[in-house]
């Protein structure tokens, strides 16, 4: 027995864009947070629910290329501290920090001067933590600055929930067997097709039964 | 009838001469009368955080130091052997200290369990705060989980009636979360300026107070200190102040204290 829910993700499913495509808009947005703050580099953390560990899921600058999937503990840290708290923070001189300096060199082998973290919401969801690594030193900090990223967080966010949306979806429609997964297929040779007139018909008249059967 | 020292529901007449309250208010509230030659002095404050390294020199020792663990949904408390797993805490206690060198600070360490659970962490720690008592605990951190709310307001209510204060940082993000929001407690944002001695009332609640948040040199784990900025570490700074006006004036409850903070903020004429 399945909720209605997984049968509505199962036709998302089928019709969705793929994970690149939403890699692709979470590259965007560490392009555009990098860009912003004229910084070495910005990064998207995504917390695990499964494992309770913190994913880099999009890098841009340092580290990029490399970082992407590593692991680390949701809960200690200065990225566990914003992922707990919801607090965004900003630090200053970083490499003063000796834990902190010696674990990004293990796990990144780039120490950043600074940085700007603040935790990606939506709802009542903290879904993960958006970095902003060494951002120009010609830029006098203010709090319009700070107010800059957690505008542009909230739009991460969003991003972030699409995208898990996304995969919750294309689980059900990989599982491959039960009712979700043959909706899920056969919205996706609908999307696919080219002549789907006739499929349509036949779909409208299985409707009308489904319909007459739910009444 | 029976003899009814204190009412608790209502007040007879002839009962009302029996709760008389000794009122030793200036004609003016000011900063001098409030926190003038205070240190902070036999107050308790409680840093519910990341932990506290109490040999920092900033912090100068601790007198107690917890850890809440979770199993299921049931969380222990259990004597800290980690201390600081972020920096943070360390950073909080190191501002307290700086205002109100001789407060008693405890530390209820709520990170480190991994993100799941951390609510209820938050509530087993912030329950245990105020049932030892502490005058003032600092909470620089929130949570936008409608299911806890309701659990931390009545958290809340009831520090506010037994006489413990909380501080807790207000959320500049557009998101509903707690426990800031809540009347009960005092919520602290950032100014621009560079005065640890300086706060504002802000006439446009929910957030209720201003303090310095930014460019802080801050004392962090491992000794040394870092710059840093956010309303987390503007809310120790009231907690602080929390501190010297509770050593000063022992016994006020926390609607007194607030109004205290209140008439003697910068913009409100009582900053002399």
């Amino acid at each position: 027995m399945t909720d209605g829910s997984s049968y509505r993700e199962a036709v998302a499913a089928g019709m969705l864009p793929s994970e690149e495509s939403h890699r692709a808009l979470l590259q965007s947005i560490v392009d555009v947070a990098r860009s912003i703050f004229d910084a070495k580099a910005s990064s998207i953390m995504l917390l695990d629910t499964a494992t309770d560990e913190l994913v880099f899921e999009a890098v841009s600058g340092e580290g990029e290329g490399d970082l992407v999937g590593m692991r680390f503990p949701s809960s200690t840290g200065i990225a566990g501290w914003v992922l707990v708290t919801g607090q965004p923070i900003v630090i200053d001189d970083l490499q003063q920090d000796p834990r902190f300096a010696r674990e990004a060199a293990e796990r990144t082998g780039y120490v950043p001067r600074g940085l700007m973290a603040v935790p990606l919401v939506n709802g009542e969801n903290t879904l993960g933590v958006l970095q902003v690594l060494d951002r120009s030193e010609n830029r006098a900090f203010s709090l319009g600055e700070i107010d800059l990223l957690i505008l542009f967080a909230n739009q991460a966010a969003i991003g972030l929930d699409l995208m898990q949306t996304a995969r919750r979806a294309r689980a059900v429609a990989e599982r491959g067997e039960g009712g979700e997964a043959v909706v899920a297929r056969i919205a996706a040779l609908l999307e696919r097709s080219e002549d789907d007139v006739a499929a349509l018909r036949l779909l409208e008249a299985l409707e009308g039964v489904l319909s007459r059967l739910a009444s | 009838m029976s003899e009814r020292l204190i009412p608790a529901w209502s007040l007879t007449l002839e009962a009302a001469g029996s709760i008389a309250i000794p009122a030793e208010w200036p004609d003016r509230v000011t900063k001098e009368w409030a926190i003038g030659d205070a240190t902070g002095e036999s107050v308790d404050v409680c840093i519910l955080d990341s932990g506290v390294d109490g040999d920092h020199p900033l912090v100068g020792g601790i007198d107690s130091a917890v850890a809440v663990t979770l199993e299921g949904e049931i969380t222990s408390i259990v004597p800290d052997e980690v201390g600081d797993v972020c920096g943070h805490g360390t950073a909080c206690a190191g501002i307290v200290r700086s205002l109100a060198p001789a407060c008693r600070l405890h530390s209820v360490r709520v990170l480190g369990e991994g993100n799941t659970g951390s609510a209820d962490l938050i509530l087993g720690g912030l329950r245990y705060a105020i049932e030892q008592g502490f005058e003032v605990v600092n909470l620089s951190l929130s949570t936008t989980k409608r299911k806890f709310a309701e659990l931390l307001h009545e958290l809340a209510d009831d520090a506010y009636f037994r006489g413990t204060v909380l501080v807790a940082s207000a959320h500049n993000m557009p998101v509903e979360s707690y426990p800031w929001r809540f009347s009960s407690v005092i919520s602290v944002g950032s100014h621009e300026g560079n005065d640890s001695w300086e706060w504002y009332a802000n006439p446009e609640p929910p957030v209720e107070f201003f303090a310095r948040g930014i460019d802080l040199d801050v004392a962090w784990s491992g000794g040394g200190t870092l710059r840093c900025t956010g309303n987390s570490f503007a809310a120790p700074h009231i907690a602080g102040l929390s501190a010297l006006v509770l050593s000063k004036h022992p016994g006020l409850t926390p609607f007194q204290l607030k109004s205290v903070l209140y008439l003697t903020a910068s913009n409100t004429g009582g900053s002399k």
